[in-house]
């Protein structure tokens, strides 16, 4: 599993990269994803729904997050544009 | 006697000036020093290079997120089209859906009635990075897009009660909007021309 934000300037930058089944690199992804929603960010994950539909999942914790997700995406959560 | 009026008005102004002035003067430097600072950072941390890169790596986010036919959408006519909640099933072009959103970079997400094509409101909303990285806080303009489709798809509720809502022609021109709602419908069927063309030379 991939955790990636985006970046003004960068496009999307690897926060953490591992293996949900190994502990010690799940233990990691959990760190770095806390961090990420502390620091104000939204976390999505991209699935396919069962009509095939491609489509988002917020998540709010990383318990939220399908095992078999390849990445989450961060990005600045959504204020009001004048 | 309008003559000592006019005197009168002058010298209370002249006074007034006075009094006013030495509280005004660091007002209008802190104005000045702002309009002459802001746009002097922006563009000493531009870098067009830097912006064309993260751009094009985020052309290749919003490609792998969206399913071929809306990257198709994106690459030929430079905006998404999401359709509203409770339209399931009308995603493939055949449906009815109630309403529908246009996705554009970096403007704000248009509401409309797929069917009539009227307009019904703009929704202004920003993902805007704190951290500022380079002067900048706003995310390239293909990152913009995939966060609204993001958020849209998985939650549209939330995301519009984040946002502001305006009539429709606050900040995008009606007749631009319109033409590429027209642009958008000869889009769609030329994509299922093609496609009824492709399943006939298959059978």
């Amino acid at each position: 599993m991939r955790l990636l934000r985006m970046k003004p300037g960068h496009g999307e930058v690897l926060i953490a990269e591992g293996d949900v089944e190994v502990a010690d690199q799940e233990l990691e992804l959990i760190e770095a994803f806390r961090a990420q929603l502390d620091q104000g960010m939204w976390a999505a994950v991209p699935v396919i729904s069962p009509d095939g539909r491609r489509q988002a999942e917020f998540v709010r914790d990383f318990r939220d997050v399908p095992r078999d997700a390849e990445r989450v995406i961060f990005f600045p959560r959504a204020a009001g544009g004048s | 006697m309008f003559a000592a009026l006019g005197v009168c008005g002058l010298v209370a102004a002249v006074l007034a000036a006075d009094v006013v002035r030495p509280r005004l003067r660091p007002a209008l430097a802190l104005w000045r020093a702002r309009i002459a600072a802001t746009p002097q950072e922006d563009i000493a941390a531009y870098d067009p290079g830097r912006e064309r890169r993260a751009e094009q790596r985020a052309r290749e986010l919003l490609r792998s997120c969206v399913n071929e036919e809306d990257w198709a959408m994106y690459s030929e006519l430079g905006f998404l089209r999401v359709w509203g909640n409770g339209s399931a099933g009308a995603g493939d072009g055949h449906g009815v859906a109630p309403y529908a959103y246009l996705i554009y970079p970096h403007k704000p997400i248009v509401a409309y009635v797929p069917q009539s094509s009227r307009l019904l409101s703009e929704y202004c909303v920003e993902f805007l990075d704190s951290e500022r990285p380079y002067g900048s806080s706003r995310l390239p303009p293909s990152d913009d897009v995939l966060a609204k489709w993001m958020a849209l798809t998985a939650d549209e509720h939330r995301l519009m009660q984040n946002a502001n809502l305006h009539l429709a022609g606050r900040q995008l021109d009606p007749d631009a909007v319109r033409a590429d709602i027209a642009a958008l419908a000869r889009w769609d069927r030329r994509r299922q021309q093609l496609e009824q063309r492709g399943r006939s030379h298959a059978s």
